[in-house]
């Protein structure tokens, strides 16, 4: 680990008794805690963030788009001054403007997109991993904050605003269609566009909308009704809603669109619109825990999120000797799993503005019963409490991952105070391609015109 | 083609014998041939007998010409030896469980596969006495083994023998396709036409393809002890069900222990002894994989090689099949088609009730037509998952509103008891009626289950009329009850329910 940054540090070993604070305290020392993530995590000499505090973690491009994001929180929560946000930012944005783009196996990235995972030094290609479509809408998503925070005059903020628009506008939306009626997932230049089916409501809204926004490279125009055509409306638990499996799937567009009010086709028909929906997602999840038709320890209406996250892995004998499968970093779901009772708590919180009181009690809960969840002052990805060391303490993730970091830090402001969406529903590129998808309705209605830079 | 070493050999045994008695008398004789036909019939599976049978018996002529066994694939190289072998695999997953449930085995031993195969093979053979030749000549059915081929438009040969006839119904139906891989053909593999004549297990299966025959084969023969991999060029399996029901089936095949290999293709087959190394690509990950048999030839391509079909008038293209219009009849007005010749659904009932449309139709000047046809199927994993209708994408696509009542199976009680809570089951409704669109069970009997939607859709029985029929507890069945309580639940939304409660304050 080289000696400018450091995804351990002790410095954030402050634990506050956290039953001594109210609701307000608590989500500040949480979100302070998330923000100060980025820092400890990421690299000074060229911005990126490191995917997990684990050692030797690469990049993660969509930890860096919530970096970008959290940055401005830092700022107006008095945790990091306007200066270093700027200069944070200002690195990054000038590393993905500098760095390779183009078809070499190495490369940072490729008709404006990015590998998912880059190495933190050097900034290129790691893992063999894909070119990924929808981690890089979360990095560029990043960059618009960035871009509509930093709004002065000032020769390095219009700079940042420059480079924000050059690399919004390089990608290749259309491209990464491959001539299909939706976004493909992924690309490798060895075997070029995955074939991962990408069917049914997920976190990708924000893709399509980028996409969508583009004034030079947009997807087609009927890009997004095609996607919105593998959706499923369902009447599940006494709720209905568009069905997602995974918690984090209604979260992840919300941490930057708000959704409060503007509705697609889809929403329109039903009545419904994504935050409404979210809240309701929550209701299931919490219905799920609470029927724990698999007998989890734990689990129950304060101690809920099933999402992507770790987990433990291999498989285990239980007390009555028969065999528990473990399913290590997966997309756990409600109600079909995989469920191996690990509980994602940064799920659970980063459910807050939707459901605050149930997402503020189940976080309360679970820190008093399982205070192991949280690891040097922040929340550790997941727990398990039906697997217990000889102590009897469960099962907790070690270290934290970025992606819980960056939505639990978004989340909590947005419901704080809603920085994040206000500053998003200033972006031209996200208003444009919001109606361009067909999103009507609520603040779309008096957002400025489109406006091209 | 499988090499001479490596295709399996039936026994020739008592059972077998009685089974060849049935299906192909060695003695057989054709009959003479009547001046002209009613119906000819061409190919003695499923529809094929079905259609002869109905004309038959409603006082038609009717010839049924078949070149190799009566019964087609269903009951010899398909449904009935593979549902017979899944019976075995299934009990040895329970008895693999048996500790779950407080029992106890105390024979730990591996599942003993030619006693598996003995029995199934018993089976058939007890099953094609009903679609013996003595029984199809007893039913007044002309019987003609034998090569057919298209003499004209109004006559078929069948050997030597011309046959001429009113109207002719195609049903030959389908044929393994198997993939065009490298050094599969010199390496050798099974298809479901030779795979039911092993007697031994191979140690080590591969199973390409991953569509309802893939999968079922490959649990089965997980369960029954070998060590399987199971190989699918898409990203979940059964592409054509929704994304629940093929993960869930993914999820179960893993903790069958199958070794599941999705997104992959097979590059290239080698054989070194008895060993065959396969070669796979999945992304840009390349892999090497050693068994000892190869299973294959998951999809079909409709048999109609050798019929002169251009003689008749008779459009065919391989991707289609026989090509027939929604009243089942192809280009030449005389001749009709049914089953897996020409329909896109492959199944044993679809190929019988599409039969009897296309016999009314063309002898009793029907105008009945395949697409009305509810046609439910289902894969016979463990789960099972089935399906019936529309799927909610078919629906977006056209248009209609749907909205999906989801009853998770771990609330059904006797799932619960059964401890067979995995699964759901999932019925589409057109959103703001109760007009049921489709339905999907994913349950351990969802093929069960699925009947009672088709008879609910059949019957023009919406969720309301369905909430009327009293299901017994505790039944699987009940999750078909529960969405119906899920339907009456949400219609009493807030204003109705105040209106209720304002209307029993003044009673």
């Amino acid at each position: 680990m080289p000696e400018e940054y450091s995804t351990t540090s002790a410095a954030i070993d402050r634990q506050p008794s956290l039953d001594s604070l109210d609701d307000e305290a608590l989500l500040d020392h949480l979100q302070r805690a998330a923000c100060d993530y980025f820092v400890q995590a990421g690299n000074p000499r060229n911005g990126l963030v490191a995917d997990t505090s684990r050692e030797g973690s690469p990049s993660s491009i969509a930890v860096t788009g919530f970096a970008l994001s959290c940055y401005p929180i830092a700022v107006e929560r008095g945790w990091m001054s306007r200066a270093e946000a700027l200069q944070r930012s200002l690195t990054v944005l000038r590393f993905f403007h500098g760095s390779e783009q183009g078809d070499h196996p190495d490369a940072t990235g490729y008709k404006g997109f990015y590998y998912h995972f880059l190495d933190m030094h050097t900034g290129r290609r790691t893992w063999s991993c894909e070119l990924s479509m929808i981690d890089t809408a979360l990095l560029v998503a990043g960059m618009l904050v960035a871009r509509e925070y930093f709004d002065t005059d000032a020769d390095d903020e219009r700079e940042l605003r420059e480079l924000v628009d050059a690399l919004y506008l390089r990608v290749d939306w259309r491209w990464a269609q491959d001539g299909e009626p939706t976004m493909r997932q992924g690309w490798k230049p060895e075997s070029g566009f995955l074939h991962y089916d990408w069917d049914g409501y997920n976190e990708a809204i924000v893709l399509y909308a980028l996409a969508a926004g583009s004034p030079v490279h947009a997807a087609s125009d009927a890009c997004y009704r095609a996607w919105t055509l593998t959706y499923q409306w369902e009447n599940l638990y006494g709720h209905d809603f568009l069905y997602a499996g995974p918690l984090f799937v209604h979260h992840y567009s919300h941490a930057w669109i708000d959704f409060r009010g503007i509705r697609d086709r889809f929403m329109h028909e039903k009545g419904c619109d994504y935050f409404e929906n979210s809240r309701r997602a929550a209701l299931v999840q919490r219905e799920y825990a609470r029927r724990n038709p698999n007998g989890f320890a734990g689990y129950g209406e304060s101690c809920w999120g099933l999402s992507a996250c770790d987990g433990p892995e291999g498989d285990r004998l239980d007390a009555s000797g028969e065999t528990r499968r473990l399913f290590g970093y997966s997309a756990r779901g409600v109600p079909y799993g995989p469920d191996d009772g690990t509980v994602s708590a940064p799920s659970a919180l980063a459910s807050l503005p939707f459901v605050p009181e149930l997402a503020c009690q189940a976080l309360r809960h679970m820190l008093a019963r399982y205070p192991g969840m949280l690891r040097e002052g922040r929340l550790a990805a997941s727990f398990n409490p039906s697997l217990t060391d000889a102590q009897g303490r469960p099962w907790v993730s070690d270290g934290h991952y970025g992606l819980d970091q960056g939505i639990v830090a978004m989340m909590i402001e947005n419901h704080r105070s809603g920085l994040p969406w206000r500053l998003m529903r200033r972006s031209p590129w996200l208003v444009r391609g919001l109606r361009r998808a067909g999103f009507r309705g609520g603040w779309l209605e008096e957002a400025a015109p489109e406006t091209a830079p | 083609m499988t090499q001479p070493g490596t295709t399996p050999s039936l026994p020739q045994d008592e059972i077998e014998c009685c089974r060849v008695e049935h299906l192909h008398p060695t003695d057989w004789r054709n009959p003479e041939p009547a001046a002209r036909y009613h119906l000819v019939v061409i190919g003695a599976g499923p529809a094929g007998v079905a259609a002869a049978r109905t004309a038959a018996a409603a006082g038609a002529r009717v010839a049924l010409l078949e070149r190799a066994q009566l019964g087609g694939t269903s009951l010899n190289t398909g449904c009935a030896p593979s549902k017979a072998l899944i019976r075995t695999a299934r009990l040895c997953a329970d008895l693999r469980d048996a500790a779950h449930y407080g029992a106890r085995i105390d024979d730990t031993g591996p599942p003993d596969f030619a006693r598996a195969m003995a029995r199934m093979r018993r089976i058939r053979a007890r099953l094609a006495d009903d679609t013996s030749a003595q029984r199809l000549a007893a039913a007044g059915i002309d019987l003609f083994f034998g090569e057919a081929r298209f003499a004209g438009t109004d006559c078929v040969r069948v050997g030597d023998t011309l046959l001429h006839f009113g109207k002719a119904l195609i049903a030959t139906g389908a044929r393994p396709s198997i993939p065009a891989i490298p050094g599969l053909a010199e390496a050798g593999y099974l298809t479901h036409e030779n795979v039911f004549d092993l007697t031994a297990l191979p140690a080590r299966l591969l199973v390409i393809g991953g569509g309802p025959l893939g999968c079922e084969m490959a649990q089965a023969f997980c369960r029954l002890g070998a060590r399987v991999t199971l190989v699918q060029d898409r990203p979940l399996f059964l592409p054509r069900e929704e994304r629940d029901a093929a993960q869930l089936l993914s999820d179960a095949l893993a903790r069958d222990g199958i070794a599941i290999r999705l997104n992959t293709r097979i590059t290239a087959v080698h054989a070194q002894g008895d060993v065959r190394r396969v070669e796979m690509i999945s992304d840009n990950y390349h892999t090497i994989v050693e068994v000892d048999a190869i299973l294959t030839g998951i999809g079909h391509v409709a048999r109609a090689e050798g019929l002169d079909l251009e003689r008749a008038e008779v459009d065919f293209n391989r991707t289609s099949g026989v090509l027939v219009d929604d009243f089942l009849r192809t280009s030449n007005p005389r001749i009709y088609a049914a089953g897996d010749v020409c329909m896109e659904h492959k199944y044993t009932h679809a190929a019988v009730a599409a039969a009897r449309i296309a016999v009314c139709n063309a002898l009793f000047r029907g105008h009945e037509r395949l697409s009305r046809l509810v046609i439910p199927w289902c894969t016979f994993t463990d789960p099972e998952i089935a399906h019936v209708g529309l799927y909610v994408r078919e629906a977006n696509r056209r248009g209609i509103p749907v909205k999906t009542y989801t009853v998770p199976m771990h609330e059904i009680d006797r799932a619960v008891m059964d401890s067979e809570q995995e699964g759901f089951a999932k019925i589409h409704v057109q959103d703001g009626t109760d007009h049921i669109l489709g339905a999907t069970v994913v349950a351990r009997h969802a093929g069960e289950m699925i009947n009672g939607i088709t008879l609910a859709m059949e019957s023009g029985l919406g969720l309301r009329g369905l909430e009327r029929v009293i299901h017994a507890y505790p039944t699987q069945a009940e999750a078909i009850h529960a969405a119906t309580d899920a339907y009456r639940a949400s219609r009493l939304t807030a204003r109705v329910r105040a209106r209720l409660a304002r209307w029993l304050d003044n009673a």
